[in-house]
């Protein structure tokens, strides 16, 4: 372990700053990758639902 | 003969956009939950275990998050440039789909190289931005992936739009090992690669050995998303098709 404390974990030396922007930003970036998949997929599928009810709709 | 024939059945196989549909579910899960101990176990032991540099301080902890983006952003760019030949000389489908869903991940990654470099180059350098080879040359990859998205928005006809980008993917290749190598090739600022496949690393094991974690989690995160996005797309372009038909109908309500 290369801290003794919390505190010096989060003050990472007085580099806390630059340390905990940087994997803030990648954990954003990663998390909006993740969840980018799930909704598109999800958009698809409901779009889809709706352009066939509509189709069926229209024979009837 | 037997075995060219069984190399084409399996090309083809690879360019059947539903095959692949059909059979990457269990990659893509495998995959995930590899990049979630990996990138966990890296980034821990990157974060609170590895030794605070000599030089640098505690500040030589963004390495775990710059030089996995870093890499993968231009391994990302690598395939985009292959699937473009491919899709130029064989005229394959599934290879455009990859192109199109590489896009996002690796704009997101090159993008997050920058930034995680501007945040290391603050306490480190001095300055948020410098104009040195190795930090131009990431920028010029960042505009071509935004010049990748633009340009298929631009074009409305499928077809055309893919062989646009495949020229352009693949003239944007010229790129890649000129960041490589910008830090050999100019008196650069940046320092020089951490890991070389011909040498052992010039860092401690406690130091590299979580990076090297980290580089394989962002690779197998890479995977998966990269097919998540692919059958998205897939599904997109063979909306029309009776196999896509059945899985929404099929898909509740």
């Amino acid at each position: 372990m290369s801290f003794d404390t919390w505190s010096d974990f989060f003050a990472m030396g007085g580099h806390g700053l630059y340390v905990w922007l940087a994997y803030g930003a990648a954990l954003i970036v990663i998390l909006l990758n993740v969840f980018g998949v799930r909704v598109a997929r999800r958009r698809f599928f409901r779009q889809a639902r709706a352009l066939e009810r509509r189709a069926r709709e229209l024979e009837t | 003969m037997a075995l060219t024939d069984t190399l084409r059945r399996w090309w083809h196989k690879l360019g059947s956009p539903r095959w692949f549909y059909e059979i990457s579910g269990p990659w893509q899960t495998g995959l995930a939950v590899l990049a979630t101990l990996l990138l966990l176990v890296g980034t821990i032991w990157g974060l609170a275990i590895a030794p605070a540099d000599y030089q640098q301080g505690n500040s030589f902890r963004i390495i775990y998050v710059h030089v996995p983006t870093a890499i993968v952003s231009q391994t990302a760019y690598l395939l985009m440039g292959a699937a473009g030949l491919v899709l130029l000389v064989w005229r394959m489908k599934l290879a455009d789909m990859v192109l199109a869903a590489t896009v996002p991940f690796g704009m997101s990654m090159t993008a997050l190289a920058l930034f995680t470099g501007a945040v290391w180059g603050k306490p480190t350098w001095g300055a948020w931005w410098v104009w040195d080879a190795r930090t131009t040359s990431m920028l010029v990859m960042l505009f071509l992936y935004i010049g990748l998205y633009a340009l298929r928005q631009a074009i409305p006809r499928e077809e055309a739009a893919g062989r646009a980008c495949a020229v352009l993917a693949l003239v944007g290749t010229v790129n890649i090992p000129i960041i490589k190598y910008s830090v050999d090739w100019w008196l650069t600022l940046h320092q020089p690669a951490t890991f070389k496949l011909t040498e052992a690393p010039s860092m401690p094991a406690e130091m590299y050995l979580p990076l090297l974690l980290n580089v394989l989690g962002i690779y197998c995160l890479f995977g998966t998303n990269l097919i998540g996005r692919l059958k998205v797309t897939i599904l997109e372009r063979e909306s029309r098709t009776q196999w896509v038909r059945q899985l929404v109908g099929s898909s509740g309500r």
